[in-house]
């Protein structure tokens, strides 16, 4: 008896939010058992993890917070995944983008806010965007695997803001790795009082939403996901595949690089080295489980933020290991990903025939 | 060291149905004690299905395999090996980054131990006993292909088979590459008495080492005979031969003398080591169906991918309607109005894309406005599409869930639907069923009196001989001869297949 995947003919409407509960449901069988295994109630670090952030204004605010820099990186991953073009170097490009912006917001004194807010977000796009060109135009005109040059360039955008924390952009008055702090025209205003949500989620669900437009409505979305699922078929229909590979990867780096500025502007003010706390990387998992749908990425990357505020909570009033929402994390991924699998294929027990 | 004959197998009343497509229809064949056995037929005969049903790879709906005469089921590879069965494919198993002997290690080995002494002694005897001489410690991936199929096949025999098939085995090699691996050939079956079959393309090979041969054509073997003392001519004969099916039903209307060329080829070469085009020729009007035939291998995919694009010409000229399209690129043929249909129809389709997208992908330029995807105008000319072509679908749905000829009639519909100028297809017929076949015939007809050139690129004699005004045959890379269709015979046809100049 051997297993064969066959495509599905039909696809009803029950059928993936029925997969994903039953990927959610044994996701909290597994992890129940560690948590149980770690010497905590289950029940109890389920509650800090997914309720009691959402009981508190401060919760709830500090979650949208956290899912803000994965809206960005969830729809940079998704956008290129979606035309084939494995990019797993949001997160250097994200870094990419802090270093872009905070130049940009350290030479921005004399702009007023209108142009400087706006304008830290393309200074922090363009640097992102700059990060993801050398990779993709290795991929596009030479054929050389992205995954390995994306994912090798995030470690070196870490070193190179650490070489310039070091160095010219030392903090002037404390003398710490950690640049100036920005203009104040160039910070993301709050837009909901009294917390520390800023405009940059806006930007966020913007850019999103305009990909979802993009690819779903617009003429280049179709040349893109045809490009992604079948670049072959996609050449002989006289599409443009190494083309389209490179203006995908450049603007999935911008899109990286303008959370990257969104963080700088709206929650760090300054450049430091633990900046990002590898929002490229959880990017990957956003688009993932959303199953490269970029509305399905907002949801997601909130849902993302609620377990990261709550699982600090849970870590502190049971003292259980604070990365158990890592682990959550990462065990929904292999579950959802299972899940996609069997809402595209059926799987069919043969015997024998190979 | 002369073995006793290896026993005979017997493969009965094979059946073996894919959907609508039956791929072995009642196929009996027998392989005797030292024998090699040429298995003949155009791609999509069934050939490589009956191999792979004798190897356990895949299971006959009907019928039974007897080894020795003792009924055997081959459920898997295992089974087959157990029974004695080896296969070389022109995909090689090997362990690329592990040396020889490693390699045949690991074919020997068992549940527990791996001798690789063992293994170098078979490598070090394989000279004397077999003319199989390999490098036993030299890295597989350091090998050129003819070194790396003698491991392959010296694989096999340290499992221990004593029958080997061997599925186009010198499609991947150099002239004098071939000679030595049939020089191992004879000698398996002289010395060893191992019965050995050979699909292959070339007769001259099959000339030389065959002893029995066997067309198939559709799924049935139309011909079983000795091998020994036929010439190349005579070989060829019996593969392109009637087969006492229906008479080949002529289309009504011509070419009209006199209308425009709309796509002209002009000593145009690909420089390969094998295969590639040598100086081909040959000019296709408006209203004229070019049937272009051939044994497989002779240069026909090189010219599909010359005429779409995807194979760029190292000399000569393309040129359509009177212009020289200079940077031939699909997307340049496609926008000088030359559509094709390649051979693999799911190279050509995107599976998870709707048919309704799959349609309008090689003319998005007309759908769009403003940037946008009209999917009013999408939807109405997918409607009008699966009602003129008959398409079996509904527009959602995803592509790769059709069956063959529906998919197959997708593509018809996206080259046929933007009135071509020329139209290239290739194999356009193969693997469908019977009523499929006969409609995507009349759609190629169809084109062709709404005055689009086609080039029809077919192993298919029949098929050939059905639509083509005139017929171009490519041997060795070359059009040895373009010959009317209504005044040429089959034999004719089949003397020039075989190199014999028209």
């Amino acid at each position: 008896m051997k297993p064969r995947f066959v495509l599905r003919a039909d696809d009803p409407w029950w059928r993936g939010p029925a997969l994903v509960a039953l990927a959610a449901l044994v996701t909290f069988v597994v992890t129940a058992a560690l948590i149980r295994w770690s010497g905590g109630n289950p029940i109890a670090a389920f509650r800090y993890m997914f309720i009691n952030p959402l009981q508190s204004r401060f919760g709830f605010t500090e979650s949208i917070l956290s899912a803000t820099p994965l809206v960005f990186t969830g729809a940079a991953v998704a956008i290129a995944f979606r035309a084939g073009y494995w990019n797993i170097g949001a997160e250097g490009q994200l870094l990419a983008g802090t270093i872009g912006a905070t130049w940009f917001g350290l030479h921005a004194d004399s702009l007023p806010s209108v142009v400087a807010v706006p304008g830290i977000l393309v200074a922090g796009a363009i640097c992102g965007a700059a990060w993801s060109l050398v990779p993709a135009l290795l991929r596009a005109r030479l054929g050389i695997d992205e995954v390995v040059t994306t994912l090798l360039l995030n470690p070196v955008a870490l070193l190179v803001i650490t070489g310039l924390l070091n160095g010219p952009w030392r903090n002037s008055e404390t003398g710490f790795p950690d640049s100036d702090v920005i203009a104040k025209s160039a910070m993301m205003p709050v837009v909901w009082p009294d917390t520390r949500v800023h405009l940059g989620l806006a930007f966020g669900v913007v850019v999103t939403l305009m990909c979802w437009w993009f690819v779903g409505r617009m003429t280049g979305g179709l040349k893109l996901r045809a490009v992604g699922l079948a670049p072959g078929a996609a050449r002989i229909a006289g599409l443009h595949v190494e083309r389209t590979l490179l203006s995908t990867a450049v603007v999935s780096g911008g899109i990286a690089g303008m959370g990257g500025a969104s963080e700088i502007a709206g929650v760090a003010h300054q450049l430091t080295i633990g900046i990002s706390s590898g929002f490229g990387y959880t990017g990957v998992i956003v688009a993932t489980l959303a199953a490269l749908s970029f509305v399905g990425s907002l949801v997601v990357a909130l849902m993302l933020g609620i377990i990261n505020v709550g699982s600090f909570s849970a870590s502190r009033a049971l003292s259980i290991p604070s990365t158990m929402g890592e682990v959550i994390q990462s065990v929904l991924l292999i579950t959802v990903v299972a899940a996609l699998v069997i809402q595209k294929y059926r799987i069919v027990w043969k015997r024998g025939d190979a | 060291m002369k073995s006793s004959p290896t026993p005979s197998i017997w493969l009965k009343d094979i059946r073996k149905v894919y959907g609508a497509t039956v791929a072995l229809d009642g196929v009996t064949l027998e392989l005797r004690p030292a024998e090699v056995h040429a298995l003949l037929g155009e791609n999509g005969a069934g050939k490589t299905t009956l191999m792979k049903t004798l190897f356990g790879l895949t299971q006959p709906d009907s019928g039974h395999i007897e080894v020795g005469g003792v009924a055997t089921r081959l459920a898997s590879p295992r089974h087959a090996r157990a029974a004695g069965i080896g296969m070389v494919t022109q995909h090689f198993s090997l362990v690329k980054t592990m040396t020889v002997a490693e390699n045949l290690a690991l074919a020997e080995a068992g549940l527990v131990r791996v001798d690789l002494a063992k293994a170098r002694s078979t490598a070090e005897d394989a000279p004397s006993r077999y003319g199989l001489e390999v490098p036993a410690d030299a890295l597989v991936a350091d090998l050129p292909v003819a070194l790396q199929q003698r491991v392959e096949i010296l694989k096999a025999l340290a499992a221990g088979c004593r029958y080997l098939i061997l599925d186009e085995p010198t499609a991947v090699l150099g002239p004098k590459d071939v000679d030595s691996l049939l020089g191992v050939i004879e000698r398996l079956r002289d010395q060893e008495s191992m019965s050995i079959v050979l699909i292959s393309h070339k007769m001259r090979e099959v000339e030389r080492v065959a002893d029995r041969v066997s067309v198939l054509r559709r799924g049935a073997v139309v011909a079983s005979t000795t091998a020994k003392g036929m010439t190349t001519k005579e070989l060829v004969a019996l593969m392109v031969g009637g087969d006492g099916g229906e008479p080949v039903a002529r289309a009504a209307t011509r070419a009209k003398d006199g209308a425009a060329v709309a796509l002209a080829l002009r000593g145009v070469s690909v420089k390969r080591v094998r295969g590639g085009l040598a100086e081909v020729s040959f000019e296709v009007r408006e209203g004229e169906i070019l049937g272009v035939a051939g044994v497989s291998g002779n240069g026909q995919s090189e010219l599909v991918d010359v005429l779409s694009g995807t194979l760029r010409a190292d000399s000569g000229q393309l040129e359509v309607a009177g212009s020289v399209i200079a940077n031939a690129t699909p997307s340049a043929l496609l926008a000088a109005g030359v559509g094709m249909l390649g051979e693999d129809r799911h190279a050509s389709a995107v599976h998870h894309l709707a048919v309704v997208e799959n349609l309008v992908l090689d003319q998005l330029q007309s759908v769009t406005h403003l940037g946008h995807l009209n999917r009013g105008a999408m939807a109405r000319r997918c409607e009008a599409a699966i009602k003129e072509f008959e398409i079996k679908a509904t527009p959602d749905q995803h592509l790769g869930t059709l069956s063959g000829g529906n998919m197959q009639k997708v593509l018809l519909a996206r080259l046929f639907g933007r009135a071509p100028r020329a139209a290239i297809v290739s194999q356009p017929t193969r693997g469908l069923d019977v009523a499929s076949t006969r409609y995507v015939r009349s759609l190629i007809a169809g084109a062709r009196d709404d005055g689009t050139a086609v080039v029809l690129v077919s192993e298919d004699l029949d098929e050939v001989l059905e639509l083509a005004d005139r017929v171009a045959v490519m041997y060795r890379g070359q059009v040895v001869g373009i010959v009317r269709a209504t005044e040429v015979s089959r034999e004719k046809l089949g003397e020039m297949m075989a190199g014999v100049s028209a």
